[in-house]
């Protein structure tokens, strides 16, 4: 069963003013349980405003957003609890950090749930451990920590609300190639053990491709494509129409291909794109 | 919400009245309040405000923004307007126990009431067509001869114009930050008055935190342009009075002609 539903969803800001703009403009999809998805997209194609619709903290102009089968707007007063089942981490989370120590930075989300103390103890611990931060960090003040560090347990004080579905927008922005690699194997393997929802937001496709099952290419509020990364990399043309650019061994590979040498144009990585070629150097031999 | 306060915001246009110097503007403006509270009878407040209403056609900014400017001090008005209902002498015209209205109390409150509201209109003037740095230039020009006095004129001009400059950029951070602190579950709707501060301490804390950071990084940014305080430093735009100056500053003249012939020539209402 999908556990997002979304249905011809539409946001206006600042509706009837001068300033009135379509942000999202009638996108439907389906997110099935366990999926990992990605979201990518230019600046201002909408992205960030699709995800922050999805957890509620935005509400559609026009449209259905469904958590498990059940319109999340049906009972506004109730928003919060979609809030805790649909976890959002921002960009640049680092910054909403504001407790004395990283523990009960973590323990926020989970206090503002009502958990008992040892729910809360034991989930900070877990989430805390699946964003690599070692207990020598809990009673540290979050202030401390360098740039990399504080992202972790900002990301720690989402996932501790255990989330049906986790939202990350952007979480590699900013960090060092060693860094974002962790973070991203961070996530994905958060996703395998745990088994829920993943849904990450990034406008670098080399990310994106890696880690996630299928993509959802965003442009002007409008969806262009949800389909797997090599399908939607198959796409090129009308990617770079947009904006958006395949990673670049996919790229040499379509090059490759236009040139009449018959490489497969689904290859996402290097290493991938390095045995496609050995391969067929050796049965041409 | 909280951008929706037209009350002290720039307007870019192409008027006469945004192409007046900053100086003569503030300068106008501080005689034109000055005539306001100078005016004694209906005459010559009717005269000061038509004025007014003069100079705000000419700004070409739809009088709706002006309105939207007024909303927010509505209360102040709508306050001081029937206070003063209240307090004056003359004939009683009603009476209720120890609440008395006399007439003297109606001209008070009416007489208040568009004074406050002509004093609004005519200041935001000011603040609609002149932008931030021209304001802030202008005060530095005029305050200038303090520096006599030891007055720190350049470094108070700047810490103005930085703050306005970050007024926008802190409103979006406390969005941002307010709604990363929802979806982690913070209430920020509902509960009583003490809950209520405590649900922003998650907001401000984080705001102090990125201001200081912010303010670390310009004044970094500052030094390694070499800035260091107003002495030798030029400007990229130098304030230059034109024509214009000196025709609106024949028009403010007349107008203080006019106030002063009015009150001299009619009984005043207000006392």
């Amino acid at each position: 069963m999908s556990v997002i539903k979304v249905e011809e969803l539409k946001l206006i800001y600042g509706a009837g003013t001068p300033f009135q703009k379509t942000a999202i403009d009638g996108v439907s999809f389906e997110i099935e349980q366990g999926e990992f998805l990605g979201i990518i997209g230019h600046t201002g194609s909408g992205k960030s405003t699709l995800v922050q619709l999805l957890n509620g903290l935005l509400r559609p102009t026009e449209g259905k957003i469904c958590l498990n089968g059940k319109d999340i707007w049906e009972k506004p007063k109730k928003i919060r609890e979609v809030r805790f089942k649909v976890g959002m981490v921002f960009q640049y989370p680092e910054y909403q950090l504001f407790e004395e120590t990283v523990y009960k930075d973590i323990a926020f989300g989970p206090k503002n749930m009502g958990l008992s103390d040892e729910e809360i103890d034991e989930r900070v611990r877990k989430a805390a451990s699946f964003t690599g931060l070692g207990d020598e960090y809990l009673q540290r003040s979050p202030f401390d920590l360098s740039g990399g560090e504080k992202r972790r347990a900002a990301i720690a004080g989402v996932v501790s609300m255990d989330p049906d579905v986790l939202i990350l927008d952007e979480p590699t922005a900013g960090l060092d190639p060693l860094g974002r690699d962790a973070l991203l194997s961070q996530i994905k393997t958060y996703h395998d053990v745990r088994k829920n929802t993943v849904i990450l937001v990034s406008h670098s496709m080399e990310d994106i491709a890696r880690i996630t099952d299928r993509i959802l290419v965003m442009n002007k509020g409008r969806k262009v494509m949800l389909d797997t990364a090599a399908n939607v990399f198959s796409r090129g043309e009308e990617l770079e129409k947009i904006g958006l650019r395949v990673p670049q061994i996919t790229k040499i590979m379509m090059l490759l291909r236009q040139k009449g040498i018959p490489v497969d144009t689904s290859v996402l990585t290097v290493e991938q794109g390095f045995n496609e070629i050995l391969s067929l150097a050796r049965s041409s031999v | 919400m909280v951008r929706d306060v037209t009350l002290g915001q720039f307007m870019p246009g192409q008027s006469v009245v945004h192409k007046l110097d900053a100086r003569t503007k503030l300068i106008l403006l501080i005689a034109i309040i000055v005539f306001i509270f100078a005016a004694t009878n209906y005459m010559s407040l009717l005269l000061i405000t038509l004025a007014s209403l003069l100079v705000v056609l000419l700004t070409r900014i739809s009088f709706k923004m002006y309105l939207k400017s007024m909303k927010v001090i509505l209360m102040v008005v709508l306050f001081t307007g029937i206070i003063n209902l209240f307090y004056g002498s003359g004939e009683v015209l009603w009476e209720w126990q120890f609440i008395k209205i006399t007439e003297g109390g109606i001209n008070n409150a009416v007489f208040v009431t568009i004074r406050i509201a002509t004093l609004v209109i005519i200041s935001s003037v000011l603040t609609f067509t002149t932008s931030p740095s021209d304001l802030t230039d202008g005060l530095e020009r005029l305050m200038k001869p303090l520096t006599v006095f030891h007055v720190k004129v350049h470094e108070i001009a700047m810490m103005m114009t930085i703050a306005l400059r970050f007024i926008p950029v802190l409103l979006e951070e406390t969005d941002k930050i307010m709604n990363a602190q929802k979806a982690r579950g913070a209430d920020m709707e509902s509960g009583g008055i003490i809950k209520r501060v405590k649900a922003l301490i998650p907001v401000l804390i984080p705001l102090f935190v990125s201001s200081f950071r912010r303010a670390n990084d310009l004044a970094m940014a500052m030094e390694c342009r070499c800035y260091n305080g107003g002495r030798g430093r030029t400007r990229m735009k130098v304030l230059r009075f034109s024509l214009n100056d000196l025709w609106a500053l024949i028009y403010v003249l007349i107008i203080f002609a006019g106030v002063i012939l009015c009150n001299i020539y009619f009984p005043a209402t207000i006392r």
